[in-house]
């Protein structure tokens, strides 16, 4: 059981401030770090894999700080943003030579079990040059479990990924995590991570936005504020009628048809289709008008 | 010292390419320059001398070192892939030290080699044998400065032209004092050591040569694992 502690961290570039005093515990178990872009969370993971500096504060793994400590690689891997590998050698001779790094009494049983875990068998044989998008992630994730480490960090491991992909990636983090191993990835896509993950963490701005399991946060989600904007049948009918529901907090009539302000995104989004099938209105169309990802995430951070 | 893996990896991303034509050229040049002349001019004594010496230390022998130095980390630093290897952990020592004598031996094997065939297509063995012995010293030199400067910054090929066009090239041949940090003459002084009276001209003494190649290469290769230990990866707000 190896865990991530940090406490008070924070990094810098300069005078950008990356990473602002986060301090979160990360034990066994598939935990996402979930945030827009340039919110900080491949600077946290390199915080994490020990490849940046913390500027202040206190970062471990597995008791002991990653920073400038080779030895850390016992316990952990790392799977970067991208797609870089030694594409020139087959995926068996990669994830061999990572075995072989890592000094592993059985080089190649290490490879074929790291291999298999992510499902190359296969293909194992030919040239990582020749591989798709999504099996040079998986191959680049079999060298980084290749040492059966108890914690493993991914960047981005989805970008790029077709839906296909992207399903067999979720599956494997979800097995991975239930052997008692730490796994973190990053992701800006609350659906990619609130599919995997048990805990989220949620990063805004260099903050520490919210942490928990993830059907706090999603529950935080859905009753959030939220600007719809409506089309219906009769639209001053459905304005009387929607201002008597407690999830409305206000309604107006504009030419393109009604503003409703919803205090609560999960409630509304149910009670508008009963009402207009209760009162006879045909709804044309219903819109979030702001559903941006950052102004969720700024929800998440007010609250 | 040395990691098997890493050595085979790095041989491999240098030598599968296209780029180890590259590596022969100059060579291929020095090689065939020589024999030109010794067919044309079996009896004029001073070209070896020049040929081999000027040309082959101060053209040949850096050029080949520099392109082969510079990418067997430097190539990995750029495109990511040197991730793979800084996140286990092999001490930063042997990674450094691994990819160094990858690329001398490499060098030694792509503008040593030539040096000494040359030097006896000239027709003169004492003189390839100095040759030889200089050009093995010098890629020694020079490749823990070019591995060095790659782990420094992305510009290495520019940096490291700069100072063999620069420094080596127009500096050391106009102020005499450049040459005592010039690592071409180190190699001239080797050879000119073991095969004296061939006019190599080198720049130091055989003595100051030594010290200072020696205290050049730890010097260099031991920065390079200093900054290797504290390798970064930029974030996305980098």
């Amino acid at each position: 059981m190896t865990a991530i502690d940090l406490h008070g961290v924070s990094h810098w570039y300069g005078n950008v401030v990356a990473v602002n005093d986060v301090t979160m515990t990360i034990g066994p178990g598939v935990t996402g770090l979930l945030g827009p872009n340039g919110a900080g969370k491949s600077t946290l993971l390199h915080l994490m894999a020990g490849f940046l500096e913390p500027s202040r504060g206190e970062l471990t793994v597995g008791g002991a700080p990653a920073w400038r400590r080779p030895d850390v690689y016992t316990v952990l891997g790392l799977v970067t943003e991208g797609e870089s590998a030694y594409t020139f050698l087959t995926g068996a001779e990669f994830v061999r030579a990572s075995a072989r790094l890592h000094r592993l009494p059985d080089p190649a049983a290490a490879a074929r079990r790291a291999i298999g875990l992510v499902d190359l068998v296969g293909p194992m044989d030919r040239r990582i040059s020749t591989y798709s998008k999504g099996m040079r992630q998986r191959i680049r994730v079999a060298a980084a479990l290749v040492h059966d480490p108890g914690v493993l960090l991914l960047d981005e491991p989805f970008n790029g990924m077709d839906p296909r992909q992207r399903l067999h990636m979720m599956d494997l983090l979800r097995r991975l995590g239930t052997g008692g191993r730490t796994i973190v990835f990053s992701s800006h896509i609350l659906e990619e991570v609130a599919e995997v993950a048990g805990t989220i963490q949620v990063m805004v701005a260099g903050r520490l936005a919210a942490s928990g399991d993830f059907r706090a946060i999603r529950r935080l989600m859905t009753s959030r504020p939220h600007v719809f904007v409506v089309r219906s049948g009769d639209d001053r009918r459905l304005a009387t009628a929607l201002i008597g529901r407690p999830a409305v907090r206000g309604v107006e009539l504009t030419p393109d048809g009604l503003q409703v302000q919803a205090s609560d995104y999960g409630a509304f989004s149910l009670d508008i289709t009963r009402l207009a099938r209760d009162e006879g209105i045909r709804l044309r169309e219903l819109l979030p008008a702001d559903e941006s990802l950052e102004s969720v995430f700024a929800y998440l951070v007010a609250s | 010292m040395l990691n098997p893996a890493i050595a085979s990896i790095t041989l491999r991303a240098a030598l599968g390419r296209r780029r180890a034509l590259l590596y022969a050229i100059p060579s291929l040049i020095l090689v065939g320059v020589s024999a030109i002349l010794r067919l044309t001019s079996p009896s004029d004594p001073s070209w070896p001398a020049y040929i081999l010496g000027t040309f082959g230390f101060s053209v040949v022998l850096p050029l080949t070192a520099l392109i082969i130095g510079t990418s067997v980390l430097g190539a990995e630093v750029d495109d990511g892939s040197v991730i793979h290897v800084l996140a286990t952990p092999v001490p930063r020592r042997v990674i450094v030290t691994t990819k160094f004598v990858v690329a001398a031996v490499a060098t030694m094997v792509f503008a040593a080699v030539p040096e000494l065939l040359a030097g006896l297509i000239a027709g003169q063995t004492r003189l390839a044998l100095g040759l030889f012995a200089g050009a093995l010293a010098a890629a020694v030199v020079y490749n823990a400065l070019f591995v060095s400067l790659s782990t420094a910054t992305s510009r290495a090929l520019v940096a490291g032209l700069t100072y063999v066009v620069l420094w080596e090239g127009v500096l050391a041949n106009v102020v005499g004092g450049a040459r005592i940090l010039s690592v071409s003459h180190y190699g001239l002084a080797v050879a000119g050591a073991i095969a004296p009276g061939h006019a190599l001209r080198p720049g130091v003494g055989l003595v100051a040569a030594c010290v200072l190649g020696a205290v050049i290469t730890a010097g260099t290769l031991a920065a390079a694992v200093r900054r290797l230990g504290s390798f970064t990866l930029r974030g996305e707000t980098a």
